[in-house]
């Protein structure tokens, strides 16, 4: 059965819109430096590298692992490239995890990186697939009419996605990292920015950023390097559906529903609002967060807005369960590291090495990302206590 | 690692045949017909019936970003399923598959690999994963750079070009008991070498073909196996290792990370009947074989190997599920699979397989 594993160690780089000064490798070697600075370790402690990031297409580098070898000292050793769309970065987490819970290594270095400023990503969004309809759309459009759909079956006012894109960069602001610094953000600017796709206004997309985030990953009797706590995880779950199929449910996708259950039934938790203190969730555009509350169990369904209307998920009105204190994908986007960033927050909470975006006494966190048209799901939850 | 917890069992292969060009064929089209055959040689009726699946393939060649989302339609993951892709031939995915059943979050899994390399130049695409700021804007092709490595060899008395055909003619000559093979027949090593050179010092039969297809494979725990009355073989060992990107910082001449995943992967701990190498150069196959310290007793590449046909994204898959078959038919007792990755072997996988 599975070994015990533990992050011992995250590293991130500042994001930001182009990270002009630093080549690729040189972004991720940043981030994979910090995540072993903090784990303790240097590069001749590692035993294998597993990567991952979103379409090759983003940068212009086919399998990158080859050219990104030599930065991130993996030569001699295993590396591994994992692509599951915007869900990548949690898929990374888990398939780097497994390297170290099946028992085959003892401390594993993952990183998960976007250079969006190397090339177009909506252009490589858009790219029309041989032999099928093209769908010129974009994240934002494609996603639209699903959020106009659970706001017409929930009833919900027409500002949570407001409330949702306020908060979220206020939480920005309480993390230097962060790539949007919004700390004096209102409603009334949310509200006044432009229409992108009805009904998603600038301010309640995402960014597109440059950035690259590392964990390091060791084995029950190898978690002593570091100065900080281990985060132990405490399950890990992953699910994919076709992106269309008659009778499928958009608003509130089954691969999200049965990937949640699984994790939680690996973490025993039965009421995710009551057990888990934090989570950091995959909220591209801002009307996800009631979405997902419901998708995730942490509200009956029609019920996630009045979560965030009431700030249960904010820091700053001490909401009961803070979503996204790092600010979120809504105030940075590096696509491929931005699941991996989720799970890395998960990690820095229950290690109480969260900064200013600490939530206080934090226990029990779960990470969350998704991807493709809201089909692929990945999930973890850590916790301070060895299961 | 050779080491483990649980045993886990092959059960299942199949692969498609390597078509110069697969035409109007979609990808969903070529990888449904592999599943579908897998799935009869187990019993099983959909991918709910495994507990996990992987699958590799590359954007680039299908000229599309997300390509692999497509391949899930391939799956019918209703209700939804455990899915996993690795951008990276289907050998990985197997890696990851493995791991996954070790730390017992699945007894089972379906791998699959596919490509359709005939709409793009494969050589010119695949300068596109060199160092995108130092190389990649020379467009270097994989043929150049492989020509380079075979000069190294022949320049350091290590091979003559009468070795190189000597691969290609036993190519040719086993791929005549391949169905699935591209190219295949008798030649001889004089006619051969009486072709010109392609790019110097490699001529056109030293190169795999390009070819379209795609491959598939089931694996589970050995109890799992059991259960579902199958024969099987046993992956005893598999192993994977990187080198640097510098192509000036390696001895291009030999494969340090062979030989270093062989060790881990166990192939000294027993006689080698059947090796399957993913050489897509000829003189690879030399640098391979010396790598994985194979000797006369060993059949290489019985199936004509990628030079009779390279279904890029699920040839290093289809080198274990060679090997598996060869096993299971009771024609070897334990055999070798090879799978690569990056430009003059940069990256390798090492497979042990036994008869169980």
């Amino acid at each position: 059965m599975a070994q015990l594993a533990a992050v011992i160690g995250t590293g991130q780089t500042r994001y930001k819109t182009k990270r002009g000064d630093v080549s690729i490798a040189g972004l991720l070697r940043e981030a994979a430096v910090n995540a072993l600075e903090d784990a303790g370790l240097g590069f001749e402690d590692i035993d294998a590298v597993v990567i991952g990031k979103a379409p090759d297409m983003f940068e212009g580098v086919i399998m990158p692992e080859c050219y990104l070898a030599d930065a991130l000292g993996a030569n001699g050793k295993p590396m591994l490239r994992v692509h599951t769309a915007g869900s990548v970065g949690g898929s990374t987490a888990l398939v780097a995890a497994s390297h170290v819970q099946s028992g085959t290594f003892k401390r594993v270095l993952t990183v998960t990186y976007e250079k969006q400023s190397e090339s177009n990503a909506m252009w490589a969004l858009s790219t029309p697939q041989p032999f099928a309809v093209h769908l010129n759309a974009g994240a934002g459009g494609y996603f639209a009419p699903i959020i106009r759909e659970y706001m017409r079956r929930s009833k919900a006012p027409y500002d949570v996605g407001i409330k949702v894109a306020v908060k979220d960069r206020l939480h920005g602001a309480r993390n230097p990292l962060a790539h949007l610094q919004k700390p004096d953000i209102t409603m009334a600017e949310v509200e006044e920015s432009m229409m992108l796709w009805d009904p998603l206004r600038l301010l309640e997309a995402c960014p597109s950023s440059d950035g690259a985030c590392a964990m390091v990953i060791a084995a029950e009797d190898a978690v002593d390097s570091s100065a900080k706590p281990p985060a132990w995880i405490r399950g890990g779950a992953m699910r994919s559906e076709p992106t269309m199929y008659a009778g499928r449910e958009e608003v509130n996708p089954r691969a999200g529903r049965d990937c949640a259950a699984d994790v939680y039934a690996q973490a025993g938790i039965r009421d995710p609002r009551r057990e888990l203190d934090v989570a950091e969730i995959y909220v591209p555009f801002s009307w996800y967060e009631p979405m997902w509350l419901e998708n995730l169990g942490f509200a009956e369904e029609g019920q996630g807005w009045r979560l965030t209307m009431e700030g249960a998920t904010s820091l700053d009105e001490q909401g009961d369960i803070p979503w996204n204190p790092s600010g979120g994908v809504l105030s940075s986007n590096p696509i491929g590291a931005s699941g991996m960033i989720r799970f890395a927050e998960a990690a820095r909470q229950v290690r109480g090495d969260a900064g200013d975006h600490q939530v206080a006494g934090a226990k029990l966190a779960m990470g969350h990302a998704y991807g493709g048209g809201a089909q692929f799901f990945s999930m973890w939850i850590v916790g301070a206590d060895k299961p | 690692m050779s080491v483990q917890a649980r045993d886990i069992a092959i059960v299942a292969f199949h692969q498609s045949d390597c078509q110069a060009s697969a035409g109007a064929t979609n990808e969903v089209e070529l990888i449904m017909p592999e599943i579908r055959a897998v799935m009869d040689q187990v019993g099983l009726r959909n991918a709910q019936d495994v507990d996990f699946v992987c699958s590799g393939s590359c954007d680039y060649l299908q000229g599309a970003a997300f390509a692999f989302v497509a391949g899930v339609d391939a799956l019918g993951a209703v209700p939804p399923i455990r899915e996993s892709h690795v951008e990276m031939d289907a050998a990985w995915a197997l890696y990851e598959s493995v791991l996954k059943i070790r730390m017992g979050h699945a007894d089972s899994a379906l791998i699959y690999g596919f490509a359709k390399s005939s709409p793009g130049e494969l050589p010119i695409v695949l300068s596109q994963q060199l160092d995108p700021y130092y190389l990649a804007p020379l467009w270097v092709d994989t043929v150049s750079l492989a020509a380079l490595q075979a000069r190294l060899m022949l320049d350091a008395g290590k091979i003559t070009e009468a070795d190189m055909a000597a691969v290609v003619s036993r190519s040719r000559h086993n791929a005549m008991n391949n169905p699935h093979a591209q190219l295949a027949g008798e030649v001889s090593v004089e006619s051969l070498l009486a072709q010109q050179h392609f790019v110097s010092p490699l001529r056109r039969h030293d190169c795999c073909p390009v070819s379209d297809g795609a491959s598939a494979m089931i694996i589970a725990t050995v109890e799992q196996a059991k259960a579902w009355g199958k024969p099987y073989a046993i992956l005893r060992g598999i192993d994977h290792r990187i080198e640097s990107h510098n192509l000036c910082t390696r001895d291009l001449t030999e494969s340090p990370s062979t030989r270093r995943a062989a060790e881990a992967a166990g192939v000294a701990d027993g006689a080698v009947d059947v090796a399957e190498l993913y050489a897509p150069f000829s003189h690879q196959e030399i640098i391979l074989s010396r790598a994985l310290g194979l000797g006369e007793g060993t059949s290489v590449n019985p199936s004509g190997g990628v030079l009779a046909g390279n279904l890029m994204m699920a040839s290093g898959l289809s080198r274990v599920g060679e090997v598996f078959q060869r096993i299971v038919s009771g024609e070897a007792r334990r055999g070798v699979a090879h799978a690569t990755s990056g430009p003059c072997l940069q990256h390798n996988l090492v497979a042990v397989v036994e008869a169980a």
